[in-house]
């Protein structure tokens, strides 16, 4: 009950009129930034930062901006799988299955009334169990203590590659990187500097605001022009929408199911939306009755979308009860709340009650916004997917420049972030993942931190780290996340692309 | 009572607009004033700035705006070494600096920066230290930690959210060496990277004490999960801290305020530096500035112009002498 109380709470901050106008404004342009293939949800929130810098906004509102901006990425990375057949994001990758084949039929407009229904049920089941888990996994993270929580980070790292990951080694190689540029900064334990070379600049550490910003943003940047960025994608015709109770309740079961299962993906570190939507399509196909999957069955739509927006929530339970992210996305809004003076973690449920509901209840809200915004007005976002990037790109750089400096005022933060810009684009032209480096540099600090903090505690006697039932099945899941992708990872992966190829034959 | 104090508000606003108008031919502040927060919005000195750049504007000191900007870096480091290269001589800039910036000054943190180059204005305010353990801890008084201390420095281990070496830290260093605690350096300081942090860690059982400021224990403190054993105040603080008793009660004569205040460019005119030491000296006596203080749980410390100089100069030289006696510098 005091849980409801605290939601009622969160509700009375979500809709105030700055708070709904900022989940609106979140909810347009996340679902853009989700349309546009290329540009995923972690992308997404990483332009848009600077913007909540820029406007100076609280970090209520901030919050509320980045994950209505998170959540309609997700809706939004359907739009493209489904007219274009090619995915919005990796998340959306499964939907093109069922989606493309239900537009070529010539039934776009219910795939994506199906679809954004699919999503809404998946986020708003996964945002109760949000509300029911959080506050209890919250008051568990007290029995993490140092050995715990390094036990904890060692399974962020062994699972950080995921099932559906491709390269181990590219992604070790990239968690190197982020680990690397961790260590530059002040030593909070010895109170030594490490790689400042006196500079002043560099005490506190490179920001990892302006790694993610010239990670993602610029380098993206880059991307568009060497694509001659001069067209947006032709435009898509849709027809009129036709969609009875009936084909609703027909999705309903795959929804229910793929949400709940969206949710538990998330939950776990490292699994993802990815994960999420493709275990939904493939359970679905299992449980349900015949039926056309691969040609264009509704429920086909319905599961993995219930499935990837479920997750996207779920994602968000460890990063605000633990400080732990489980996916891109909650790494760079794990970033965002460290630079804005919060720190996730137990604490967050009793210091900034507020806030945390606050944006719970936004969630809420956002959500039926998106649907909103998705079933009259989805005409509009295909439109707006025609804008040519060349009008695009210069108003996204001119926002991350502006938003980067409003933080510090500093030049030398600028050219950080045009290099991390130019690594980016580097990286990503040889496969390199950039989550990985954000993740390091976020969690490589912490990790050092803790296995100090335990070694202290126990005058220097390692066996510390493996004396708790807690830390040791931590580290029996982290094994396990460590070894399974290299057995099960091909197997999965085959299947996803085996389904894709059959996708295309039809 | 209330009227006395309503009454006493009157008279003073009313000295403020008289003591603007007199000093108006001495020096007359611009239309907007500046002040640099040396870190990232939401922290300590970012409410100093945008709390302190409110009052002054309601109270008219400033017909326009004083508008914060943020300056983050090496603990303050970046928004100095601005300030003293590049707007030595700005009238209308003050930085917002407490216990932390006078600590790296000392222990050399800022390379080749030290006090005197900046004109400290005042404080108005302080969040005082404390020393707190967990409920089922087996210590209930200061005394009882300390012995444990003496016997060996290094049985009990102490959580708090500075860097090593930093206030946190200095605090129990500073008590325990009050009371002629032994081999200092031994004594095992955890660092997390923020209060809320170490507190958890402290309520969960997994470290044996808690340094930090007064401010930030209230929550653990109503839900009956933090024992505070001793603050750090040369007086009991007003309710509802008022049953924690101070260490000096308890025999040990250590006080450690964590000051909220300002500096000015070190040739900014001594015109403006006396303008805003009165202004500073003002403000503080306030009904508005009371409310603040209140609400966000900081305590009456009020020191100003020549006395608050003093007073740094002081601080840095303990912090130092006490830095180089455990060891944390050479």
């Amino acid at each position: 009950m005091d849980t409801m109380s605290l939601l009622m709470q969160g509700f009375a901050v979500a809709l105030t009129p700055e708070s709904i106008m900022f989940a609106v404004i979140g909810a347009i342009l996340g679902t853009l930034i989700g349309a546009l293939p290329g540009l995923g949800p972690a992308n997404g929130v990483a332009i848009l930062i600077p913007l909540a810098f820029s406007l100076g906004l609280s970090p209520t509102s901030s919050l509320i901006l980045l994950t209505s901006v998170y959540a309609g990425a997700m809706y939004g990375g359907r739009i493209s799988s489904i007219l274009l057949n090619i995915p919005g994001d990796e998340p959306a990758m499964m939907t093109c299955l069922d989606g493309y084949p239900m537009a070529v039929k010539g039934k776009a407009a219910e795939a994506l009334a199906i679809s954004a229904i699919a999503s809404f049920i998946g986020s708003f089941i996964a945002t109760i169990g949000l509300v029911i888990l959080a506050p209890i996994l919250a008051k568990f993270a007290l029995r993490f203590g140092p050995s715990e929580y390094f036990a904890l980070f060692a399974l962020a790292f062994a699972t950080l590659g995921g099932i559906t990951g491709k390269n181990q080694f590219k992604t070790l190689m990239a968690a190197a990187i982020g680990l690397m540029i961790a260590t530059v900064g002040i030593d909070i334990s010895t109170g030594v500097q490490r790689f400042t070379f006196n500079t002043l600049e560099l005490f506190e550490g490179v920001d990892f605001i302006i790694a993610i910003v010239g990670l993602f943003a610029i380098s993206e940047l880059l991307f568009f022009l060497e694509r001659h960025a001069g067209d947006g994608l032709k435009q898509v015709a849709i027809n009129k929408l036709k969609l009875s109770a009936k084909d609703i309740i027909k999705v309903l079961p795959a929804s229910l199911r793929g949400a709940v299962l969206g949710f538990v993906a998330g939950v776990l570190p490292g699994a993802g939306a990815s994960l999420g939507s493709f275990i939904s399509y493939t359970l679905e196909k299992r449980v349900s009755d015949k039926g056309e999957f691969g040609k264009g069955d509704p429920r086909g739509v319905a599961a993995p979308e219930a499935g990837n927006n479920g997750a996207a929530s779920g994602a968000l339970v460890p990063m605000l009860t633990l400080g732990v992210p489980g996916s891109g996305t909650t790494a760079v809004l794990l970033a965002m709340l460290i630079s804005l003076n919060i720190s996730p973690g137990p604490m967050l449920f009793q210091q900034n009650a507020d806030l945390v509901w606050g944006v719970i209840a936004a969630m809420f809200v956002g959500n039926l916004v998106l649907l909103l915004l998705n079933i009259p007005m989805v005409g509009i976002f295909v439109k707006l997917l025609s804008i040519p990037p060349k009008y695009l790109m210069p108003i996204v750089t001119l926002i991350a420049s502006v938003g980067i400096y409003s933080v510090s005022h500093s030049a030398l933060d600028l050219y950080f972030m045009v290099g991390f810009g130019v690594a980016g684009y580097i990286f990503r032209k040889v496969d390199i993942p950039l989550v990985p480096i954000i993740l390091g540099m976020l969690l490589g600090p912490e990790m050092e931190k803790s296995l100090r903090h335990a070694l202290v505690l126990s005058d220097g006697d390692w066996s510390v780290l493996f004396n708790s039932g807690l830390s040791i099945g931590l580290w029996t899941v982290a094994i396990l996340g460590l070894v399974l992708p290299i057995i099960v990872g091909p197997i999965v992966r085959a299947k996803m692309k085996k389904s894709k190829e059959s996708v295309k034959d039809v | 009572m209330l009227k006395n104090i309503s009454l006493k508000s009157v008279l003073i606003s009313g000295a403020v607009a008289l003591t603007i108008a007199g000093q108006a031919s001495a020096y007359e502040p611009a239309r907007s004033g500046e002040c640099i927060a040396p870190a990232n919005p939401g922290g300590g000195w970012d409410f100093t700035c945008r709390s302190v750049g409110k009052v002054l504007v309601d109270q008219g000191y400033f017909k326009g705006n004083v508008q914060t900007v943020n300056m983050t870096g090496a603990g303050g480091g970046v928004a100095f070494a601005h300030t003293i290269s590049k707007r030595d001589k700005d009238d209308n800039l003050i930085v917002a600096a407490s216990t932390a910036t006078t600590t790296r000054l000392a222990q050399g943190q800022f390379p080749g920066m030290n006090a005197d180059q900046v004109k400290w204005v005042g404080t108005l305010g302080a969040d005082y230290g404390i020393i707190a353990v967990g409920k089922d801890s087996k210590y209930t008084s200061l005394t009882q930690v300390i012995d444990a201390l003496k016997k060996d420095p290094s049985s009990v281990k102490f959580a708090g959210g500075s860097a090593s070496g930093g206030w946190d830290h200095l605090k129990v260093l500073m008590t325990a060496q009050k009371a002629n605690v032994e081999n200092l350096p031994k004594v095992r300081y955890l660092a997390f990277s923020g209060g809320s942090e170490a507190l958890v860690q402290v309520v969960g059982g997994h470290v044996d004490a808690f340094t930090g400021d007064i401010s930030e224990v209230k929550g653990f403190m109503d839900s009956g999960d933090l024992r505070v054993l001793a603050v750090l105040s040369e007086e009991r603080l007003p309710a509802p801290f008022d049953s924690i008793p101070t260490a000096m009660e308890q025999g040990i004569d250590s006080v450690a305020p964590n000051w909220r205040g300002f500096y000015v460019p070190g040739n900014a005119s001594s015109e403006s530096y006396d303008w805003w030491v009165k202004t500073i000296d003002e403000l503080y006596t306030t009904q508005e500035w009371k409310d603040i203080m209140t609400k966000n749980g900081l305590m009456p410390f009020h020191k100003s112009g020549a006395e608050f100089t003093q007073f740094v100069k002081n601080q840095t030289l303990d912090i130092k002498v006490l830095s180089q006696d455990i060891g944390l510098i050479k």
